[in-house]
């Protein structure tokens, strides 16, 4: 290149635009015809639980002796209506996941974690299979649009019951399994042909909007005698209306997915596009529990992105009275493991970002209903780690309660929180740090 | 025989009573006066019992019902039966919309119209209408029988998987994937079968016309899109 060259051509300059992530998808939609399917929640940038701090306590609060003073984790969920709420002994459940995305072994994984530490496991959009209630303590049974598996017995064995109307990773979607998953078991459990592309549908087949839904919960509740807590679980978009409209509805509890929250398998552009981070949807979902004097009347259950103790912790500052966990669950159990990298390379992936569950392909054996895959998951070993998780996740909010002061991690409040960004000081609703400013407090 | 009043008993008195019954109950007929279209009347039965409905009802009637043979005497409001297990529910009205939704089993019987979505999602349920049927009647019906003596609406069958479908009278027009099928002497064996369990005698079922699933979306594929 002559000097009189470079002054013709400038460097070459990609755009931030059309960045390489954009243009492989342009070319990968051109070559194939369809929208890009995966698993797991938005992998975007996001506002987020770590753009939070604890203030922690000094000589304005003082704190809690780790280990000596007690600081309790117990939570009690469904007391406004059912004869038998559920006790949990951790403010952290197992979000709800289908046998069919998951293998049996998973499934029942989940149920040893969680009934290791006292708390519950959810089924899924296809039913109750007895790997999971058996393993299970406590159980949480959905009731989706699909009603795959649905029947009045699995509905009376449930502990609780949770009326899906929606999921962070996909407001305003339906479900969607691809052939590759459904087998003959899987099929059986759903009543449809084996290998076939299932398409769920994304309302219930026998209620739409919040006056039906109350006529439905009251079903439920004839149906299994008042006895087991409903819940009603929807994705986040319009958090102080729904929850509002869920209380209406007569919902005990309500389970409110942020964005990042996964799927087994959703078009990519529906996860990325739709719905809101989980940090910004708690404070509108416990306002509107505060203005109908709801709040730890109706619990309110957090799910999406959380990852540990600390998030786990925001989330209770924030109002919450639990979260519930999914990704991170399937990483505890071994999803995504560095140790099965080469073959995670011959998917054309990397350990760590492997998402496409709905292939069926899993290596870890989790996300997949192949028996040779399947039976590479010990679910004794894979639910000790999940248990081994939970404790730690626990024992992390503990500590940070504990040196907020805190004798039970539901004390916890939004005053012991400052933000890093104004954004995020403006959607959890607390000060940016150093000042006593919150952006939008007015509005 | 039981009789329940709701006017002057509570529904929640009249579903525990029924599901604490056993197996083996003497109180095998019951007779429940006044509804007034309450909703959620003899849900969740799981019992070998006739319970006869004396006037209209409000949604969910006999929802999940296992076993129990409900009649409504007159007419119901929406999900009437829905996810019904086996035994048998008959209205002698109509009903209102996604009538037998999602319903594994039992058999369901209108005298009068059912209203749109009725069989929607149905997974093994019967269902027999005397009258005519809404739009997305059968929508995503994956198993089960629905038979329409009348006509059709909108959208019969929209992205059916394996329920058959039968019907005398007119289709305003089918939903994507569905198509018009052979009716074979099987199907007419089991339209007779389906028509005598209802009670119905002197139709020809020759007159009727199959629809059931095309399974071009079984498997997606770019060029069906206009379909989704």
């Amino acid at each position: 290149m002559t000097a009189q060259d470079r002054w013709i051509h400038t460097p070459p300059r990609k755009s931030a635009t059309f960045d390489d992530a954009a243009i492989a998808e342009i070319r990968r939609a051109a070559a194939t015809g369809i929208y890009d399917i995966r698993g797991a929640g938005a992998k975007r940038k996001l506002p987020h639980f770590d753009d939070l701090l604890f203030l922690g306590a000094s000589i304005s609060r003082y704190p809690l002796e780790g280990y000596r003073e007690k600081c309790a984790t117990d939570v009690v969920i469904g007391a406004r209506f059912a004869k038998r709420p559920i006790h949990l002994k951790i403010p952290i459940t197992i979000a709800g996941m289908s046998f069919g995305s998951l293998s049996g072994a998973a499934k029942e994984a989940l149920g040893r974690g969680a009934s290791a530490v006292g708390t519950s496991t959810t089924t899924g959009d296809g039913g109750m299979t007895a790997e999971e209630r058996g393993h299970s303590s406590l159980l949480v049974y959905q009731v989706l649009p699909s009603r795959y598996g649905m029947n009045p017995d699995d509905l009376r064995r449930a502990d609780a019951i949770e009326v899906v109307v929606g999921q962070g990773a996909k407001p305003g979607g339906g479900g969607m399994l691809l052939g590759q998953k459904i087998t003959e078991r899987v099929a059986g459990m759903r009543r449809l042909p084996v290998g076939i592309d299932q398409r769920s549908a994304c309302r219930h087949p026998d209620w739409t909007g919040p006056d039906d839904l109350e006529i439905k919960i009251q079903e439920l509740r004839e149906i299994t005698d008042w006895q087991i807590p409903i819940y009603v679980k929807v994705g986040a978009s319009r958090p102080y209306y729904d929850i509002a409209l869920a209380v209406k509805s007569g919902a005990d509890a309500i389970v409110l997915d942020g964005m990042q929250g996964g799927t087994a398998a959703t078009q990519d552009v529906f996860i990325e596009n739709v719905g809101l981070p989980t940090m910004c949807a708690i404070p509108p979902a416990v306002k509107a529990l505060q203005d109908l004097g709801m709040h730890r009347k109706v619990q309110l259950i957090v799910s999406g992105g959380i990852r540990n103790g600390a998030d786990v912790a925001k989330c209770l500052a924030l109002g919450a009275d639990a979260v519930s966990i999914g990704t991170a669950a399937l990483i505890a159990l071994g999803d995504n493991d560095p140790a099965l990298e080469a073959e995670y390379q011959k998917l054309g992936t990397t350990a760590g970002a492997y998402d496409d569950w709905h292939e069926g392909r899993d290596p870890a054996g989790i996300t997949t209903q192949d028996p040779v895959l399947a039976a590479r998951l010990d679910p004794v070993v894979a639910g000790r780690k999940l248990a081994n998780y939970l404790s730690v996740l626990t024992l992390e909010a503990q500590t940070i309660a504990r040196a907020c002061g805190k004798s039970h991690v539901h004390n916890l409040e939004p005053e012991d929180l400052v933000a890093l960004t104004m954004e995020s000081a403006a959607m959890a609703r607390v000060p940016l740090a150093g000042t006593n400013w919150i952006p939008g407090n007015n509005i | 025989m039981p009789a329940v009043d709701l006017a002057t008993s509570p529904l929640r008195e009249l579903n525990g009573a029924l599901h604490a019954l056993s197996p083996d109950t003497n109180a095998t007929h019951w007779t429940v006066t006044n509804p007034r279209g309450q909703h959620n009347i003899a849900v969740g039965l799981d019992a070998p019992v006739e319970i006869e409905v004396e006037g209209h009802v409000g949604y969910y009637c006999a929802g999940m019902n296992k076993q129990a043979r409900v009649t409504v005497r007159g007419n119901a409001g929406q999900g009437l039966a829905e996810n019904m297990m086996s035994g048998r529910v008959h209205v002698t009205g109509d009903a209102s919309q996604a009538a037998g939704a999602s319903g594994n089993g039992g058999l369901l019987v209108i005298d009068g119209n059912a209203s749109a979505r009725c069989g929607i999602s149905m997974k093994g349920i019967d269902i027999v209408v005397k009258g005519s049927v809404g739009h997305l009647s059968a929508f995503m019906a994956q198993a089960g029988n629905l038979v329409v003596l009348g006509d059709a609406g909108e959208a019969l069958g929209d992205s059916i998987y394996e329920a058959r479908l039968y019907v005398r009278g007119s289709v305003a027009s089918l939903g994507a994937d569905c198509i018009e099928k052979p009716l074979r002497d099987e199907h007419k064996a089991e339209l007779k079968r389906l028509l005598d369990e209802a009670g119905i005698d002197g139709v020809d079922v020759s007159e009727f016309k199959r629809y059931g699933s095309a399974r071009t979306l079984y498997h997606f594929h770019i060029d069906n899109v206009g379909s989704y």
